[in-house]
């Protein structure tokens, strides 16, 4: 496992005499689909297993937990209304691009989460074949939950599942990218926008598959990833009155009855710690979703 | 906009109400420009006023209005001057049983049959004044109003000059449907200046828009407005030669019309279903619609009639159980 | 006299063979309860109608305990084919006994018999039929193979629709295989008496369903027991706030049929006529006191004025008076608290800037009673566009373009019911996929079918009532 550190003691794995300097990579925030840093000015050092330093990566403020709140709901409308079959696309071309990346994915879970290259391979192609299985359900799932209702009179009476809005999730503690793409992808297929957070341990994987979302054709502010100390965050996330679902898959070790309470000041749809609702199932999908019921006149002639 | 007098010829106030020259082109543009009908509300609004509850004094008088808005009516090819004489005799004591009975407003006959009907009626014939029974005829090639307009005009013409108080004309329902509103509107106002007497009075134009062909309740609304626009002093749902024939909803919806064009004008039509009412139960929910959609001013017989000849009977039975308290039967009316 | 003003023509009460003392109906039997009894009383002449026992915590515990062995021993392991033909025994009872329950239910709430006899009861009977069928197709609500009941279902229900909101919560409960202890609202705790006795009459095994009468106290230690699995309550965002608060950290299921502040949007091309019914009808039906009520009305500003006369000249035909009267178009309000409310917010409407308008109408001396009234000048930010009146109050408001009747719809946390008024089909579907709204009724308003969803967006409550999804609500994926 990774450990994260706020103060800079670490140094960073030595350099052979004969190897090219590495340029290291920069990990900030992902919000409304810039890399801002924290406002805050805060980082947190992470390290690989052996204790060495390999990046300093932003630690996110309830600023930045607003920010990427406003940015969520500026986002979300357009991606609820853009077609089905598009929102599938996208959700396919993230499979793609991580694809395509794979190499780097395996890298940065073997260094911060200390798996084998092939746990760390699975790991990743599990969550490839995640994305993939999600994009197959944008243009289906309103099929398979959606109605037409045979009501008592002249009246044409249809149901239709419809994105809850705004979700705000507390990604799995454990499985980094797996358990990222396990709460962002069922948001994104009917048209959710997502704040997450996911876990320390997961920081780099993070933040390289915010990447992967801002070149995948993915608008800006659908996903926000604001990583930091999901206990300093979550209760901010929980008491937003413009968020209208709170995801706490990954809250287990928090103190989630607590952050349950503060979301029901507003009435938010809660997804409860793992087990919670099985993913890879239809309902974890539907789980953020709400059923509009429209009803219009049918005149006899 | 100005509210034109109802003094002005219908083509005047016609072209006041649309702005400009009464072209087709102006007619249909102001005809499709009248707020459109929702079927099922207009239908459930209709229905929520059938389950109003008459009781009592409302109901004796109701049944009493009732009988006052009937146009008696026999319309049927063998129609005979025996036949005629009986309607007119029913008309003039509907319930020999109880001299109090009022009588209906007018009886309805063919043309050719006018004279008749104003000879049987002998003293109690209104002859075009406020008290006693009308004689309305039937006229331009009732029901179809298929036939040249010289042959409507002449066919009115004879009517008025054989003493019809009030003429009911049918619309050319072809035309109508063809979005031909010109001709549908100069054959009212044609047919308008036939039942102008010798002494300069008219005879009261009932418009007939056949509202069973016209299908549609957008339709009907056009065509009440273009009747109403024409000069029509009535709009009547049907000829009773076709189903459906007045329905609840459709003559609630021209009753809306005719509130919209007096909101509009301050000029009072009057909307006659005809055709299917036949029970005293059936009556009371048109007159329930009547005031609660054009308010009581309207329950008056010079602003709602029923076409009918089967309704007299089973309001009269209906009045005479309010009178003994007990429920009567058909040997104690008579058939006529 | 004038024709309109028809004689009375009241409904009788004679029907009725209403106990003077009603108990609480836990495990078959007719108990006492511990707490004070408390009267009912109707709200259209203020005379008692009868006392109802008061459920205290011991006495929950009690029926909790007769739920959950009723689950154990009778409902939990019968058949769903036998739980559906009960089901469908209590629909033709209630068919039965419909003029009766119409009646009894116009005496408690206030509510004209006009609506129970055409709505209430006729929906309340359509609902256990259709739930009925459900009961051995419980593979096909979409939570594959033999998904299981959650067991002891708590649930507690307001005064606006009593036997409605009953049979909206039990039907698919007991379809599903639950026992219920449901707790009507204190004001209105007649017809779910009359409902025990219906389940008596169709043999439905003891402990199936188990009524408890009281008032929040009651309400509050039903939620809080911990034999409880499932969790259903209509009422105010207020006490749905609460409920999801104590359930949180627990195992128990919640579904919320909370407050509204529907917006009824008129377009200038609507079909007028109807338009202005469907005003009336989404704000003065039931005297508004209606989550989905249509309380906003968004008018497009060119055809304001022409609405606005309408509408007032169609308030002025409303019948206002006796609820038993057949001919009454509004009722009572259902209590002192709900008048002294609705009263309230007016007097601060107005004080607000808005212009007050009712119809001549006089109100009888006895008795809870709102004119029906319509609030013009209002603007967005205005407390009575905001809060939710729950009375026969209309708030006008007005906007100039699609998009902005949009925005001004969807502005508010709540998010239950919206209206469409249009007759071009294109844009009514375009307004309908951008509402926030959970129903949305286009040239209709206020239809319920227990074949079509019903709930909330946002602060209106989560989950579904009616259809596949209320089937849902009472079940969990099998294993």
């Amino acid at each position: 496992m990774a450990t994260t550190k706020t103060t800079t003691t670490a140094r960073p794995a030595a350099r052979t005499a004969s190897a090219r300097l590495d340029v290291p990579k920069t990990y900030k925030l992902f919000i409304g689909g810039a890399f801002p840093r924290s406002e805050s000015g805060r980082v947190t050092e992470v390290l690989d297993t052996r204790g060495r330093f390999v990046a300093n990566v932003a630690k996110a403020s309830r600023k930045d937990a607003r920010d990427a709140v406003r940015a969520a709901r500026k986002a979300q409308p357009g991606w609820a209304g853009a077609t089905a079959y598009n929102r599938g696309q996208v959700l396919y071309r993230v499979a793609e691009v991580l694809e395509g990346r794979k190499a780097q994915f395996v890298d940065e879970l073997q260094r911060t989460e200390g798996l084998t290259p092939a746990r760390a391979l699975k790991q990743v192609e599990d969550a490839i074949d995640l994305w993939v299985w999600h994009a197959g359900w944008t243009d289906k799932i309103a099929q398979i939950a959606g109605h037409a209702n045979p009501v008592a009179g002249p009246y044409f009476n249809i149901t239709v599942p419809e994105p809850t809005g705004v979700v705000a999730s507390i990604a799995p503690q454990s499985a980094g990218l797996l358990g990222l793409t396990s709460v962002i992808a069922p948001a994104l297929v009917t048209g959710n926008a997502v704040v997450v957070v996911p876990a320390a341990s997961a920081a780099l994987s993070s933040i390289s598959l915010a990447e992967v979302l801002a070149t995948s054709d993915l608008p800006g502010g659908v996903v926000n990833i604001l990583t930091g100390d999901p206990a300093e965050l979550a209760p901010w996330l929980a008491g937003h009155a413009d968020v209208n679902a709170l995801d706490l898959t990954g809250a287990g070790g928090l103190d989630w009855v607590e952050l349950e309470r503060i979301a029901a000041d507003t009435l938010k749809r809660v997804i409860r710690p793992e087990p919670g609702i099985a993913p890879e199932t239809p309902q974890r999908i539907l789980a953020l979703t709400e059923s509009k019921t429209i009803w219009h006149t049918k005149s006899r002639l | 906009m100005t509210t034109p007098s109802a003094a002005l010829a219908p083509a005047e106030r016609a072209v006041q109400l649309l702005g400009s020259d009464l072209s087709e082109v102006a007619l249909r543009r102001h005809l499709e420009g009248l707020p459109t009908v929702d079927a099922v509300g207009l239908e459930a609004r209709a229905a929520a006023l059938g389950t109003r509850s008459i009781k009592t004094t409302s109901k004796a008088k109701a049944l009493d209005l009732t009988i006052r808005m009937i146009d008696l009516t026999t319309l049927q090819g063998n129609d005979t001057r025996g036949k005629v004489r009986s309607l007119v005799a029913k008309a003039l004591v509907p319930d020999a049983s109880d001299p109090s009975t009022p009588r209906p407003a007018a009886v309805c006959v063919y043309g050719d049959m006018v004279g008749n009907a104003v000879e049987a009626l002998g003293s109690a014939w209104s002859a075009g004044k406020d008290s006693g029974i009308n004689v309305a005829a039937v006229a331009t090639a009732f029901p179809s109003g298929r036939a040249s307009v010289e042959v409507k005009l002449q066919d009115t013409r004879d009517a008025v000059a054989a003493g019809a108080d009030e003429i009911d004309m049918v619309i050319d329902r072809g035309a109508f449907l063809e979005g031909n509103y010109g001709k549908v509107f100069d054959e009212i106002v044609l047919t308008k200046e036939a039942c102008r007497r010798d002494d300069g009075s008219y005879a009261h134009l009932k418009v007939i828009l056949e509202t069973g062909e016209l299908v549609t309740y957008d339709n009907v609304r056009r065509a009440s407005w273009l009747s109403i626009l024409a000069g029509g002093d009535f709009i009547k749902t049907s000829t009773g030669k076709v189903q459906p024939a007045a329905t609840l909803p459709v003559t609630l919806l021209m009753l809306q019309v005719v509130r919209d064009w007096e909101r509009l004008t301050g000029e009072r039509i009057g909307v006659k279903p005809a055709g299917g009412i036949s029970t005293a139960k059936d009556a009371m929910k048109y007159l329930v619609t009547v005031a609660e959609t054009c308010g009581e001013a309207w329950l008056d017989p010079h602003l709602f009639r029923f076409g009918a000849s089967s309704l007299l009977n089973d309001v009269l039975l209906q009045r005479q159980k309010l009178t003994t308290g007990r429920y009567s039967g058909p040997d104690y009316v008579t058939i006529d | 006299m004038t024709f309109l003003e028809y004689a009375p023509a009241p409904e009788s009460t004679a029907i009725l063979n209403l106990r003077d003392e009603y108990r609480l109906f836990i495990g078959g039997e007719w108990v006492a309860g511990s707490g004070t009894p408390f009267a009912s009383v109707s709200p259209s002449t203020e005379r008692q109608i009868a006392t109802f026992a008061s459920a205290d915590e011991g006495d929950v515990d009690a029926a909790v305990r007769a739920a959950r062995s009723a689950f154990r021993q009778t409902w939990g392991r019968m058949s769903g084919r036998d739980r559906g033909k009960y089901l469908f025994r209590i629909a033709r009872i209630l068919q039965e006994r419909a003029r009766e329950l119409a009646v009894a239910e116009s005496l408690d709430n206030g509510k004209p018999i006009k609506e129970t006899r055409d709505a209430d009861i006729p929906l309340v009977a359509q609902w256990f039929f259709h739930c009925a069928g459900w009961a051995d197709k419980l593979d096909h609500v979409g939570l594959g193979a033999n998904p299981q009941p959650h067991g002891v279902a708590a649930q507690i229900i307001p005064w606006n629709f009593p036997l409605l909101m009953l049979a909206w919560k039990v039907a698919p409960a007991l379809a599903a295989g639950n026992t219920v202890v449901l707790k009507p609202a204190e004001t209105t705790p007649l017809t779910a008496m009359l409902f025990a006795e219906i389940c008596e009459q169709a043999g439905l095994p003891a402990g199936v369903v188990n009524l408890i009468t009281g008032a929040g106290e009651t309400g509050a230690a039903l939620v809080r027991h911990p034999d409880v699995d499932k969790v259903a309550f209509t009422g105010s965002t207020a006490v749905g706030r609460e409920i999801a608060k104590a359930i949180a950290g627990t195992d128990k299921k919640l579904t919320l049929e909370l407050g509204g502040k529907g917006a009824n949007i008129v377009f200038d091309d609507a079909p007028l006529d109807q338009a202005i019914e469907g005003i009336v009808n989404g704000i003065f039906f039931n005297q508004g006191q209606v989550c989905c009520a249509g309380s906003r009305l968004l008018v497009q500003e060119n055809v304001h004025d022409t609405v606005m006369d309408r509408l007032k000249e169609r308030m002025s035909t409303l019948r206002l008076g006796d609820p038993l009267d057949k001919n009454t178009d509004v009722g009572a309000i259902n209590s002192t608290e709900q008048l002294e409310r609705i009263t309230r917010l007016v007097a601060q409407g107005v004080a607000e800037g808005g212009e007050a308008w009712s119809p001549a109408c006089e109100l009888p001396a006895e008795g809870y009673w709102f004119a029906p009234t319509v609030v013009t000048g209002v603007e967005a930010s205005s407390t009575i566009a905001r809060e939710e009146i729950f009375g026969p109050v209309l708030s006008v408001l007005t906007f100039r373009t699609p998009d902005e009747a949009i925005a001004k719809a969807n502005n508010t946390p709540y998010g239950l019911s919206a209206g469409i008024w249009s007759d071009k089909g294109s844009r009514v579907l375009a307004v309908a996929d951008k509402l926030r709204a959970g129903v949305v009724w286009t040239n209709t308003f206020n239809k319920f079918d227990p074949a079509s969803p019903f709930g909330g967006y946002k602060e209106s409550g989560y989950g579904r009532e009616g259809g596949v999804q209320g089937m849902q609500a009472y079940l969990k994926a099998g294993k």
